[in-house]
């Protein structure tokens, strides 16, 4: 429908398509701009995680090593379960509100508004992890073998990872009731086969063969990697790459479900 | 490449939207029919009918937010929905679109760094304070948009839609809930708009005694354009003495029409 040429007006590149960095940080901002003025959302982002470490060390209090196990891999579970939540409820008041149709009438690249939240929630996501790193290693005495800056990376490919998953299931959730409630139905059945309760090779063949395709078991396995190894394994690689292809793949996802033409 | 004055080279005399054989379909309904009308620039149309007979739809089209449209749409010379349109289109939705945990400032802040990235800081603070004060409220601009009466609330949503002086506005029901003063003092501000600066205003309402304030008039009806034309010529044509009793009188004669295909098919 539209013609070959793309002119150009003075207001910038006038076919959106690439990523503008000014409206990408300028979306950021605003977001962050947003939770700003929700500082008990904030707190319990920040928090929460940090309460649960210190709960889970003294849970564990007899067996340090249950405790290194499950603390390293909650490291990767708790930014990507924060930011799953917050991202698809942000992500529905923005589709409700009229905000997101309004932007998508104006010159902003869906790359563009995608990128702000997840330049937004990383930003968040890594003092996060920052905090629950720090406080795990040195507080509680976390022991592990590895650079604590793979951990960060990790714990920083999760968060993304959920914001990517957030973005991408509420789209189809009509109300925050619903958005809600994908949280079990998409966060859970990772938690139970990613290795956190029992070894995924001793369980059920069928249930294993489910593991090896869900992101969530190798961001946690991403993290016992740099629990057990020095330096980086080619396994740590693997589930490095695997962890930010999801998230890449989940963000393309998440893009084609922002139409500006709507029913 | 083509430079800015080339982009909106199509001629003066072209209407603002040019629309025909418009069809609009949201699922098993056809909810604009073979719809042929055009908005002329520079002027106020207003786009007058009753709750639920495709205002919002056919607002939505002209904007590029609505799928499944076929048939002819042209706005500002290009098919509807076009990127180059972005720009230069201001939209106000019916419910205010505003972000209700930003301060007002922060709200026009963010949006018109959306729509002028280029622009210096200095230049689109000028701007939102000259939008700020357009629809009256430099007062509340540190205010929170959720903290802000309904009546506010539209107001920063139009606002919104005045950043970067698009050439044409297109505004979905904007003085609904609105007191009579406020709602008077934004007419007088649409008709300023227009004149000084060339907008082409398309405004919808369900309220018939706003469509005296307009130049042109598209009346409308179960997804039909029923008249377009300027409130003067309606009356003299219906012999009404006011738009509304023009309106009834152009229902009634539809109906009759229909009635009378009927009993011959």
């Amino acid at each position: 429908m539209s013609t070959a040429t793309a002119p150009t007006t003075t207001a910038g590149p006038a076919a959106p398509r690439a990523l503008n960095l000014s409206r990408t940080t300028a979306t950021a901002a605003r977001v962050l701009r947003q939770l700003r003025h929700d500082p008990r959302t904030i707190a319990l982002m920040l928090l929460v995680p940090c309460v649960m470490l210190v709960l889970l060390r003294y849970v564990f209090d007899g067996s340090p090593h249950t405790f290194d196990n499950i603390g390293a891999s909650l490291l990767g579970i708790f930014p990507l379960i924060t930011m799953f939540l917050v991202t698809s409820i942000a992500t529905l008041r923005e589709r409700t509100s009229g905000t997101l149709e309004r932007l998508l009438s104006m010159p902003l690249g869906k790359g563009d508004l995608i990128a702000g939240y997840a330049l937004a929630f990383g930003t968040i996501a890594i003092i996060q992890s920052v905090l629950a790193t720090a406080l795990a290693l040195w507080a509680l005495g976390l022991d592990v073998t590895g650079s604590p800056w793979l951990l960060l990376l990790v714990a920083l490919l999760d968060a993304l990872l959920g914001t990517a998953l957030g973005l991408f299931v509420s789209a189809f959730a009509a109300s925050e009731f619903q958005a809600v409630q994908f949280m079990p139905a998409v966060i859970f059945p990772q938690l139970l086969l990613c290795g956190l309760f029992t070894p995924r090779s001793t369980m059920h063949p069928v249930l294993e063969a489910i593991s090896d395709v869900l992101p969530m078991s190798y961001a946690v396995d991403g993290m016992n990697e740099v629990l057990k190894h020095t330096d980086m394994t080619a396994t740590f690689v693997r589930d490095v790459l695997v962890v930010a292809g999801c998230a890449l793949l989940v963000l393309g996802l998440g893009a084609a479900t922002l139409r500006r033409r709507t029913t | 490449m083509m430079n800015y004055a080339s982009a909106r080279s199509d001629p003066p005399g072209d209407p603002a939207v040019r629309a025909e054989d418009l069809t609009v379909v949201r699922g098993p309904r056809t909810v604009l029919r073979g719809l042929g009308f055009t908005v002329p620039r520079g002027q106020i149309t207003g786009l007058l009918g009753p709750s639920g007979c495709g205002k919002s739809t056919l607002i939505r089209s002209i904007v590029g937010t609505q799928a499944k449209v076929t048939g002819t749409l042209e706005v500002l010379g290009r098919p509807a929905g076009h990127p180059t349109l972005r720009t230069r289109i201001g939209y106000v939705t019916q419910a205010p679109s505003v972000y209700d945990d930003l301060t007002v400032r922060q709200n026009l802040d963010y949006f018109t760094a959306i729509l002028t990235p280029n622009r210096s800081s200095a230049h689109r603070r000028q701007d939102v304070d000259r939008v700020l004060a357009d629809v009256d409220l430099t007062s509340h601009a540190d205010a929170l948009a959720g903290n802000l009466s309904g009546g506010q609330r539209s107001r920063v949503s139009l606002a919104v839609a005045l950043l970067g002086t698009p050439e044409l506005l297109v505004l979905d029901e904007p003085t609904v809930g609105l007191d009579p003063v406020l709602r008077r003092d934004l007419w007088n501000l649409f008709h300023s708009i227009a004149a000084d600066r060339g907008t082409t205003f398309l405004i919808s309402s369900h309220v018939m005694d706003e469509a005296e304030r307009c130049h042109r008039l598209l009346l409308m009806r179960e997804g039909e354009i029923l008249a377009d034309d300027s409130p003067d010529a309606l009356r003299t044509r219906t012999g009404a003495d006011t738009v509304e009793a023009a309106f009834l009188h152009l229902v009634d004669q539809a109906t009759t029409a229909a009635r009378e295909k009927e009993t011959t098919r």
